[in-house]
Order: structure tokens, then sequence, then C-alpha cells
């Protein structure tokens, strides 16, 4: 292939004017960040995973947030409580979507706020005596709750708090209960990502290793698997389980959108793990492939060609009759996919997209776009790691513009110079680009629609993109008294 | 198949559709290990009774879904309100994400503010090289007139001192010398974000007044005829800081506002980005010394810093966030008697036009129940406004209220026959207003868009006044002070009872001979 992006500008170019604005330092630590893919590469050359600048503006976020806001919050029959100062399970407070059924305050708590809300004498005689209050009180005023879990804010492994011991106790007082420390201070790591792994390993040792693995009584089947890494923003898990049940498997457990301790527990029993969100939940798979035996294969629910791609991947794990199957599950929605493109293809086609988001989404959602004709000609990962931009190698084509951790500055420089028609990031990038005149949607939280995944997210997917594109809005941010400079 | 592409479904109606019913109802089933139901009902009504109550209120360790956030939060709001400041804070940078996000919820508004990313290593050696490079690359990428540094909890138990690192900093160059660079210690382990509003903007003041932080003599003040403004941390301050602006103009009053986010959060889509925009300059912060006296509209949001003021030699005149006729009316007679102007004219009229409302609207309001929550002086002014318009704000509570708080919210309840089934609750959180609700139910809630909860839960009409406003637009842009301000929040009031009243009577050839066209 020897196609190349229109970035509209020189790429190298762009990026070594960028750099100037930064002091001598700074400019050569970010030249590392930032790259113009060449095709044929193994990965996208640039360095990631690594500490972002002081003072740049980085996007990314914490490990609590990776801990707390991905992993953990959304096992909805559980109780998370915010270990630390009030802020943190503030500002995380119901705000990633994720979708789930039960009621809230008796037998759910995903969209609550429990907080140990430090206050000074916390910081100095410490907090375990009164996160044993918590557990307390929690047992008495919450009593269906299946599980607590320990997120811990910076000040915890800072002031020497055993929440292990705290945990294990309470666990026996509470016989057996599931009660899980996790030690995911927001100044572990760089970015979220390491909350994940820490949150991973926390699953692995205080749910895997601590449960009896027959405590839920549990039949088997050869088709068997469990969704891992999807969140259920916006309700995506479900649009991807309908698919999956179509095809005739039997889906055991999410994690951990709309997911449940139950859930959590069964899973060393599925046949095979389907990952979407490797970023987040590569470690419990491989985990779950040393220890349990259980395969694990990634997919990608984005855009009908890579759903299809991915429904037959899936199958070729299992026998003909769930191959049949799986071919009448794409037979089934090709019209529907037929009818979205040909509606939103024509009013999309050779529009250009900047992205810049976290997890999967920086190379999954580029087949969704290319689905409707559209151009992907820059991306970057907020807290991707070198294994990710290997695999974004199949994704990109030659001349895209990558950019690790971008900051504000650079994001906003490169949006300038390439001119895009459609900026896919976050809440906090939003409102910029819009003052900019540039139609934007925000791609972690699906500026609050979707579900985008399978089939039936991608219908909502097309819509959403021609309804931020193609909005009149766009043709009156010139005031028409006004000359252009 | 629901889905289509000529009516497309989302999140909204798609998972009502009977294949996704189906789904849900087995994975519950056969999956989820779900409570038993009997359990569940019995929960449900458990939770509603005086039994649950007693043991919610007996709570002394647990905090469930809280009404307050933490202080850096405040100075970044703070931070904001000056002429091309960024705000820096120093610590996890997480919080930083967390902040920027918070507010351009809100405001639907970028929010810049840059962290100094301290991570594992700065944990154990301090952050002073992240303070270092932090403001280096900050000044370099921003161009900032000011930064206005504050500290996240990590920075705080670490016990990094600030004012040296940032000494140092400029020692190594990273800013010029004589570069506004103002901080204060903001823990999230102490009091609330409107501590650290009130902790920013003492940290701003005293650097210009003070010396710089020993680097410039202190401001010898000259009292003059200017009047100072501050607002407080302020949900509403768009709108708020422009209405008092006019109405200073009415009056013809020589005035500061110190700390005027109101442009930066409300800038123009007109093709450019603006990071920076108004704002309080930073020669008029100086200035602002030399004032014969101070507004402070939220003293409780700015205790330190009106004492400091105090201390300079100014007037400063206390209030807690008025809200409607006798409240602005307050506000308008302190201004006359200070400046010895005339309330004008125009501004008379205007009162006349907001009591001119009220008689017309009371009928719909007078002896209504109503439960409050949110920041201590906001609730002040909201308690204050509702018994002047007949209702009854029988509970009124705050998550970072005290109980000094509490006392001026009781004075406020004595002082009218409205107030005397009313009671107040410092320090408590929405989890105990849900057993209050159900224990002593009211018409109407008054509280942030996180009261849509207890609107669902216990099925009481959330009018939502506050902050955040996440899941409606544009609120802020409309004030709350002044006469024009309460006009605004009576008609909130009274849409919410209109549509109530509506939804209640229009049940067909049944409720709905009382489905009026006319109210």
């Amino acid at each position: 292939m020897s196609y190349t992006v229109d970035l509209g500008v020189k790429g190298a170019e762009l990026i070594e004017e960028v750099l100037k604005a930064y002091p001598e330092k700074s400019a050569k630590r970010r030249a590392k960040h930032l790259n113009v893919h060449e095709e044929g590469k193994s990965d996208c050359d640039v360095k990631s995973n690594i500490k972002s600048l002081p003072g740049v503006m980085t996007i990314r976020g914490c490990a609590y947030a990776g801990s707390k806001g991905v992993v953990w919050g959304p096992i909805k029959d559980m109780i998370h409580i915010s270990h630390g100062p009030v802020g943190c399970g503030q500002y995380s407070w119901a705000s990633r979507r994720n979708y789930y059924i039960g009621t809230t305050g008796i037998d759910s708590f995903g969209t609550m706020q429990f907080t140990s809300d430090f206050q000074e004498k916390d910081i100095v005689f410490g907090g375990d005596k009164k996160l044993e209050k918590i557990m307390d009180e929690i047992q008495e005023l919450f009593p269906l709750n299946k599980g607590i879990s320990v997120q811990s804010e910076c000040p915890i492994g800072l002031i020497g708090d055993d929440i292990e011991a705290v945990s294990k106790k309470k666990s026996k007082e509470y016989d057996g209960k599931t009660i899980v420390p996790v030690r995911c201070e927001g100044f572990r790591g760089v970015s979220q990502s390491l909350g994940h792994h820490i949150a991973n390993d926390a699953i692995r040792d205080f749910v895997f290793d601590k449960t009896d693995p027959n405590k839920n009584e549990f039949t088997g089947t050869p088709y068997d698997v469990a969704i891992i890494g999807d969140y259920n923003i916006g309700g995506d898990a479900w649009s991807s389980r309908i698919l999956l049940e179509e095809m005739g498997l039997r889906v055991i457990a999410q994690w951990s959108g709309d997911g449940s301790i139950a859930e959590l527990e069964n899973s060393p029993k599925a046949k095979l793990n389907i990952l979407h969100c490797y970023r987040s939940m590569n470690y419990i798979s491989r985990h779950m492939e040393e220890k349990y035996g259980i395969p694990w294969v990634e997919y990608n629910f984005f855009g009908p060609s890579k759903i299809e791609e991915s429904l037959r991947k899936i199958a070729s794990f299992f026998d003909d009759s769930i191959k049949e199957k799986t071919e009448a599950v794409i037979a089934k929605y090709r019209a529907l996919t037929d009818a979205v493109i040909a509606k939103y293809k024509p009013r999309l086609q050779g529009k250009r997209v900047m992205l810049f988001v976290g997890g999967l989404r920086p190379r999954h959602v580029i087949g969704a776009y290319e689905d409707l004709g559209m151009e992907v000609v820059g991306t970057g990962y907020e807290f991707g790691h070198n294994d990710d931009y290997q695999r974004t190698t199949h994704y990109v084509k030659d001349g895209t513009l990558i950019y690790d951790d971008v900051t504000g500055y650079e994001f906003e420089k490169f949006v300038e110079a390439v001119q895009p028609d459609l900026v896919g990031s976050g809440i906090k990038e939003k409102y910029v680009f819009q003052k900019m005149g540039v139609p934007f949607r925000q791609m972690h939280s699906w500026d609050y629609s979707g579900p985008y995944h399978g089939y039936d997210g991608f219908a909502i997917f097309a819509r959403d993109m021609d309804m931020a594109i193609n909005s009149p809005v766009w043709a009156l941010t010139k005031t028409p008294w006004k000359k252009v400079a | 198949m629901s889905q289509s592409a000529e009516k497309v479904l989302d999140h909204f109606k798609l998972f009502r559709e009977p294949e996704y019913k189906e789904m849900f109802a087995k994975k519950k089933a056969e999956f989820e290990y779900p409570v038993p139901n009997e359990a569940l009902q019995h929960t449900i009504e458990w939770t509603k009774s005086e039994d649950y109550r007693d043991k919610n209120f007996a709570r002394e360790a647990l905090t469930v879904n809280p009404a307050k956030a933490c202080q850096p939060l405040g100075a970044v709001f703070a931070a904001n309100g000056f002429e091309g400041t960024l705000p820096f804070v120093h610590g996890s940078q997480g919080c930083v994400a967390y902040y920027r996000s918070h507010f351009s919820r809100h405001f639907k508004e970028p929010t810049s503010c840059v962290s100094s990313s301290m991570t594992e290593d700065a944990a154990v050696f301090g952050g002073l090289n992240n303070m270092i490079d932090g403001l280096a690359n900050a000044y370099s990428l921003y161009k900032p007139k000011m930064i206005a540094v504050s500290t996240t909890c990590m920075a705080e138990v670490i016990g990094d001192d600030i004012n040296a690192y940032i000494k140092t900093s400029k020692e190594k160059g990273s800013i010029p010398a004589e570069f506004d660079a103002p901080f204060a210690h903001t823990p999230a382990f102490v009091g609330s974000h409107i501590t650290g509003y009130d902790n920013a903007l003492h940290g701003v003041l005293t650097h210009f007044w003070d010396g710089k932080a020993g680097t410039a003599p202190k401001l010898e003040r000259k009292p003059n005829e200017s009047i100072n403004f501050i607002g407080g941390f302020d949900g509403y301050v768009v709108g708020n800081n422009r209405e008092i602006r006019r109405m200073f103009k009415e009056f013809d009053i020589d005035f500061t506002m110190l700390c005027d986010p109101s442009d930066a959060w409300d800038t123009p889509t007109d093709g450019e980005f603006r990071m920076y925009d108004g704002g309080t300059s930073l020669e008029d912060a100086a200035n602002a010394v030399h004032a014969k006296a101070t507004i402070a509209m939220q003293t409780i949001s700015t205790e330190k810093t009106v004492k400091m003021i105090e201390e300079h030699g100014q007037e400063v005149v206390r209030l807690h966030h008025p809200v409607g006729v006798a409240g602005t009316d307050k506000l308008l007679m302190e201004l006359s008697r200070i400046t010895g102007k005339d309330i004008p004219e125009s501004l008379t009229k205007e009162r006349g036009r907001l009591v001119d409302a009220i008689a017309d609207s009371s009928a719909h309001i007078h002896g209504k129940k109503f439960a409050l929550y949110g920041d201590p002086d906001l609730m002040l002014g909201l308690t204050a406004f509702l018994l002047e318009l007949g209702a009854e704000p029988v509970t009124v509570l705050s998550t970072n209220g005290d109980e000094k708080w509490a006392a001026k919210v009781q004075e406020l309840f004595d002082a009218s026959p409205f107030g005397k089934d009313c009671k107040v609750y410092p320090k408590k959180d929405l989890w105990h207003m849900r057993s209050l609700l159900f224990t002593d139910p009211v018409d109407f809630l008054i509280g942030n868009t996180f009261g849509k909860y207890l609107d669902r839960d216990t099925k009481t009409p959330l009018i939502r006044i506050g902050f955040p406003i996440f899941d409606r637009h544009h609120k802020h842009r409309y004030p709350v002070w002044g006469y024009q301000g309460g006009m605004n929040v009576l008609v909130t009031i009274l849409d919410k009872i209109f549509d109530v009243m509506d939804a209640d009577t229009n049940g067909i050839a049944t409720t709905d001979y009382s489905f009026d066209i006319i109210r």
C-alpha cells in the first residue's frame, strides 16, 4: 500500500515548528513522542508510557482514575470507597457513563460517591480506624452490597496506612466477604495505565485467589465466553453482548461494565476471553491464560468491517455450529449497515479526522470512520504503551501524524495546521476546538450518546459524526463583517 | 432487530426494545446471582423508614454523596479570574485533569490549568524539580502574565515548601525574577472548594499588597473612593458578575471586581480559541488595596481573605449570597452608605418590578415546602429568599457548612413565621438528605445536578440551583444576584411548580379538569 494520508502540511516540519515553543530540554523530550507514521514500520516510532512533562497541560489522569474510574467503578453490586480526601470521588462521580441495571443505593451502587472524606486528623493520625468504621457503617446501611473495594487516593500511600490489614480483618469479621484493598494512589506511575494494572492485580489477588471456586452454583457449556475490557459506556457492552449471544455464545461475565462480583468470580470458567480494551485488561487476560488455560482474543466492534472480521475471529475458536450462526449474524445485519453507509457516507466521504483518546480507541475507531469514507489523519494515545503503538500500525496509513501524551499546546497547533473536519477527544479538549470552529465529538463519553459498539452502535456512531460535521452552526462561526486576516 | 438507518435508536430507546429487555433479564437471572426480590423490596422500603434515617444520621465515618469538592478546585476557579493567569497546581497530575473536566462540564467551556505532574520519585524527594521544570514549560508554552500556584493533597502531605520552590525556580531562570507567581497552600483534607477559593484569592492579594513574597516593598494604602467586589466561588459567575457590573455602573461607582472569570468562562465561538480572556487586571488587583471598602458577596467562601483585607484598613461588608428583594436591598443600601451616592432610580424601579413579579406569583409558592442543599452562603441567600416568598424551607442542608453556619440559618428561620418548622443540617450529605425526603417530605428540592438521584428515588421534583449543573445547559449565564437575578430564581422555581402542576393534572377524563390554560 503506498497510500499516504493528506495532512495538508508537511508533518515533520509541523512537528519541528511546534517544538520550538518549548524550552530546549523539554523540546528534546517531547520530540520523542511525536512522529509521522511511515508505512511498513513495526511501530509508530514514538516513546510512550513515560512521565509527562510538568507544566505542559497533559491530558492524562492518574492511577486512581484508572482503577476506580475505569476498572472497579462499574462493578455494580460492590461499594467502592474513594479513600482519602473528598475531591477524587467527587470529580469522578457518575461521569463515565458506565450503564448498569439495578436499584441504586439498594443492590447497586455504580452512580454513588462513597468517600472517607479525609480530614487533617486522618492525615496526622492515619485513617485505618476510620476505614474500619466506614466498613461497619456500609454493612449496616447497605446490607445488600456484595463486596467492598478500597480505592486509595494519594495520601494513603504517603501516610503509611495499612488498608490491607483493615480489609483482611473486616473480611474475616464479615464471614469472608470480598473486601479489596487497591493501591491505586494517584502519584503511582505516569497515567491511568498503572491504575488499570494495579486494579487487574487486585482482582487476581482478592477475587480469584480468595474466593472458593465453587461459591456460585455454575454449569458450564462449551460456548462460555467473558467480555473483557468493555465498560458499557452508553451501553456498549450490551450492543456487543447481543451479537455474541446471537452467534450462539454464552456470555458468562462482563468486565466490568454492568458487571457483578459473581461474574468476575465465574470468569475462570470461561472457554475464551474476548478482549476489547487491551490496554486496561490485558493483564487479567494473560493471568487467566497462564493460570486457567483460557485463551484470549482481541476484537474490535467499531464499524461493520472490523465487527465482521472480529466475529469470524471469535467464531474460529468454536465449532461449525457457531461459525454458521456467525455467518447468519453477519448476513442479518448487512442490510442495516448497508443502509447506514448509504445514508451517511455521501455526507461524510473524504472528511478528515484527528483523534486523541485513551485505551483502545486511538486505533479501534479508525475502521468505523473508514467504513463511512472518512480518513483519520492524526492519532495518539493518552496512556498507551509500545504494544499499543505496534498494534496501531495495522490501522493507520502512511503519513499519519502520531502524538503520544499530546500537550494542550501541541494539540491546538496541530489542529490549527492540519484543519481536520472533525476532532475526536475528551471533555477538556471539546470546547477548545469548537471555539476554533472545528466540529468535535467526545470519544470517551460518546458525547452523552452511544452505544457505539456493535451493529446497533454503528448506526448511532454514523448519525453522531454526521450531526457533528454537518451542523449548520459551523457556517456561523465567521463573523460576516470581519475581514479574514 | 430494532435498529434502522431511517430512525436511529440510541441508548434512550434502543435498550427498551424486546431483544434487549430479554437479554437483560437472562443476564441477571443466569449470571448475576441477584439478591432475591423479596429482600430487595424489603430493603427499599426500609431505607424510607425512620429507623433507617436514625441509623443513617448515626454515621460517624462514612460520607455518601457529599455536596462539596476539594480545595484546589476553588483555587483554580480563583486563578481563572485574573487577567492572563494560568493556574498551576503542584502535585499529582490526575487532580488537574479532574478540575478541568469538572469546570468544563458545568460551564461548557475550556478550562486551562497545568500540573507539576509529581510521581513516585517526587513523593520521596519532594517536587522541587517538578516545580522548576513545570514553571519553565508553562511559561514558555502558554505565555501567561501570571501563574497562580496551588497544591494537591500529595504535595501537602509530603510538605513541599512552595514559596521556597518558586524562589528557587526563579533563581534557576524558569520564570523571570519579577514575574508574578502568587501561591497558596490548598490541602484537600481541610475545608472544601470554597476554602481553596479563599486561600488562593488570599494568596493573590497578599502577593500584590504585601511585597510579592519579600521581593518588593509592601504597598502603602492610600485610601480612595473605589469599592472592591468579591463574588466568591460561584457557579453563576458568568451571569452574576456581568449583572453586578451593570448595577455598579448604574450607581456610577468606581469599583474593582476582585477575581472575575466571567469572560474566561464565556468566550465566543468565532474561529479563535482564547486561552485567556478578561479577568481582573494585575494592576487593579494591586491597586485594590487602596479601596475604601470591600463587598464580600459570600463571606463564608472568603473568610480568610476578608480578614486580611480588614487588617489592611478597609471596611468589609459581609454578605451571604443575597438573593431576592431584602438581600439586594441590603447590598444596595450598603453601597449607598459607603459611597454616599443615592441608589439610582433605575435600580429602584427594578426592585419594584421584582416585587411586582412576586406579588403576581406568590399564590403558587406560598406555603410550599422546600428542601435545599448546597454551599453555605448560597443556602443562606436562598433560605432568606424562600422565606420572603412565603415558602417554607423546611430542610436546609450543607456538607461544607458548619455549626456556625447553621446558627445563621436558624436566625433566618427565627425571624420569619414561615421558618417555624424548618430545620438546618450542617455537615451532612445527600444520603442524609435522601432519608429526610422520605421521613419529612417536601414539595420541591433545590440543589445541583446530583439532586436528580434524590428526585428519582423520592419523587421530589428537583429545581436545579447550585454547582455543578451538568445536565442542563447555560444556566450559569443567568444571574441570580441583583433584582434581575432574583427574578431569574423566581422564574426557575415557578417553571418547575407549573410543570409539576400540569403533569399532575393531565389525566384525560380523570384529573384534567384542573389542567387550566391560565395559572
